[in-house]
């Protein structure tokens, strides 16, 4: 099981109600043990510092004097700076857009690859190798280089004769070329759907064959619900990671998010705040409000799941 | 249970197949094979012209940009190496470091958190494993500044320990779940047999499970290989002079010194760069899909 299916179930099953039995804890000295190396890393390295990033928020802070209180100056700065909602909109947009492309192709090819063909993992190897490459700055400089002016893209054009922009470097373009990249690392979320893909009995199928029913009819039925779950899971984690983009969009646009900001990721100018300005309080806010962010798009998918996740519990 | 759940997912299939059978199904079969072939291609096409390219003087690379290419030469790389400060050697020692550093960490203490959260019964749980479970999702932006400041009041600037040292205290929780799921399945009886012989739980830890999770440990070796080889923000937040860099700031330097657009030598390295990289895949591509499907995090 997934491990958001695991947070849900934490959430959903809840001790049964009647008389309580007393869970019993013979384990505790060795648990905590065990668990010390995690426990330290999750009190000094993720509660202590959100906690840290959320006072720094509310402070004007440069590293080298102390932090002075500012209340809500950093989110009036923020709210109120074109620049900051370019960046919101921009990342947005690649959310928006290349979630839904990467994941429809993933599913696409995970039922066309499906029923044990020939071949299937050859392809199921080649179609992951992307995913674990495309993160890293070698694929990052290669993108640069199929989609600028003398790239690969309008080589294929010029066939056609269409003299093809530089794509990289023009405006409209720019975002467009990292939604392509991210689509083509659909290979894990291809193979997270063929694992769910494995899972439907075989015997819906045959029923379904008795009744007289298509291959499209069985899809409608029988597939796509049954696969809703593990949608449901692939949406919700694209849409974190994807909200967290961040070395793509650095290297492709040589660290400056142009051309004129069009790629100015939200994380890209989170990091330029912190690391080149040195506003760290503004960088917090800012931090803060992606994890809102986050929060309320992972809440609203959970929310819109209830109309068409099937959970057959 | 019936006959029908208990046929493997592999062999189910073929009988499917059989059934459906009719003239139009070869014709389908050689559609999808050809379809799949076709954007195969596509898909790959970039990298095999990195590769190709990689091999072709500087003056070729744009000039034609097809694979097929008997001009072929190995001076990219002769000069891609000794092009930055430092031969690019040292920037491959350098992330070597960094990836043996935390596959031992992510061994070590995520085991451990896994087998208290799969195997001990405790107070606080329940509570304890959504928190690790919800610590997966949370964007690690609103960390990035607080540890700065920390592994900077520790003197660790420009050191590969900011990058190494919290791979020890399991802040990669998704490892800590890739191996919860695999505890879990291993047969109860082994552990109460182990009781019984009088194994406290740090024998039944280490003589027992942590022997039959190799492939959760392979798997966990693997992507933090993968993903460590290839961070790029972590050192760039961190590393900042030329002899710490790992080889992808090297290649950022690259960039960023291409006035002379000498672009074989930085495809000769972004080559080098993804090579261990492709070797770990071709390698361990059995545990890699596993863990991606059984986790579904790539």
């Amino acid at each position: 099981m997934s491990s958001l299916g695991e947070l849900r179930n934490l959430a959903v099953r809840r001790p049964k109600g009647g008389p309580r039995v007393k869970e019993r804890h013979p384990d505790d000295k060795a648990a905590y043990l065990f668990l010390l190396p995690w426990l330290l890393g999750l009190v000094g390295l993720t509660i202590g510092p959100m906690i840290a990033s959320l006072y720094l928020s509310f402070t004007e802070y440069n590293l080298f004097q102390p932090p002075v209180w500012t209340g809500l100056d950093n989110f009036a700065a923020m709210f109120g700076d074109g620049r900051f909602w370019n960046s919101f909109r921009v990342t947005v947009v690649y959310v928006l857009v290349g979630v839904p492309i990467q994941l429809a192709l993933a599913l696409a090819l995970a039922m066309l690859l499906d029923k044990g063909m020939r071949g299937l993992s050859f392809y199921r190897s080649l179609f992951y190798l992307p995913s674990l490459m495309g993160g890293s700055v070698a694929i990052a400089i290669l993108w640069r280089q199929v989609f600028g002016k003398e790239g690969l893209v309008n080589g294929v054009l010029a066939w056609f004769g269409v003299d093809g922009p530089g794509w990289i470097g023009h405006p409209d373009f720019a975002l467009g070329t990292l939604v392509i990249l991210n689509v083509w690392t659909f290979g894990s979320p291809m193979v997270i759907f063929l694992a769910g893909l494995r899972q439907i009995p075989e015997a819906f199928y045959e029923a379904a064959s008795i009744d007289g029913a298509g291959r499209v009819r069985k899809f409608l039925s029988i597939t796509l619900p049954l696969l809703t779950p593990i949608i449901f899971f692939n949406v919700v984690l694209q849409i974190i990671f994807s909200f967290q983009a961040f070395t793509q969009a650095y290297v492709v646009s040589g660290g400056t998010g142009g051309p004129a900001d069009a790629t100015m990721f939200y994380t890209l100018l989170l990091y330029k705040e912190a690391f080149t300005e040195l506003d760290m309080g503004y960088a917090s806010a800012m931090a803060w409000f992606l994890v809102l962010v986050v929060a309320a798009f992972t809440a609203g998918n959970f929310w819109l799941s209830k109309y068409w996740v099937f959970y057959d519990d | 249970m019936t006959t029908d759940t208990a046929i493997p997912a592999e062999s189910r299939a073929p009988q499917r197949r059989r059934r459906g059978g009719s003239g139009g199904r070869t014709l389908r079969s050689i559609g999808k094979h050809t379809m799949l072939a076709a954007f195969s291609a596509i898909m790959i096409y970039p990298l095999i012209w990195l590769l190709v390219s990689s091999f072709k003087p500087n003056s070729e690379i744009f000039r034609d940009l097809s694979v097929f290419t008997t001009d072929l030469t190995v001076e990219n790389y002769a000069n891609g190496w000794d092009d930055l400060q430092f031969p690019f050697g040292v920037f491959i020692v350098n992330s070597s470091l960094i990836a043996f550093g935390a596959i031992v960490g992510n061994l070590f203490s995520c085991s451990l958190a896994a087998y208290a959260f799969a195997r001990l019964r405790f107070r606080g749980r329940r509570p304890l494993f959504a928190i690790m479970l919800g610590s997966i999702m949370l964007p690690f932006q609103v960390l990035m500044v607080p540890q700065f400041i920390i592994f900077k009041e520790l003197g660790w600037l420009n050191t590969v320990l900011p990058l190494i040292a919290p791979k020890f205290l399991a802040t990669e929780a998704f490892f800590v779940f890739l191996m919860v799921q695999f505890i879990r399945n291993l047969p109860k009886e082994l552990f109460e047999a182990a009781r019984i012989d009088g194994a406290g739980h740090f024998r039944s830890f280490f003589q027992i499970t942590l022997p039959l999770i190799v492939p959760a440990l392979a798997t966990t070796a693997i992507f933090t290989f993968i993903w460590t080889w290839g961070d790029f923000f972590g050192p760039l937040v961190y590393l900042r002079l030329p002899e710490t860099w790992p080889v992808s700031l090297a290649l950022k330097g690259f960039l960023d010194a291409q006035s002379s657009s000498d672009y074989g030598s930085m495809f000769a390295m972004s080559v080098v760069s993804l090579l261990p990289m492709f070797l770990v895949f071709l390698l361990g591509q059995r545990f890699l899909i596993k863990g991606v499907a059984t986790t579904g995090i790539k």
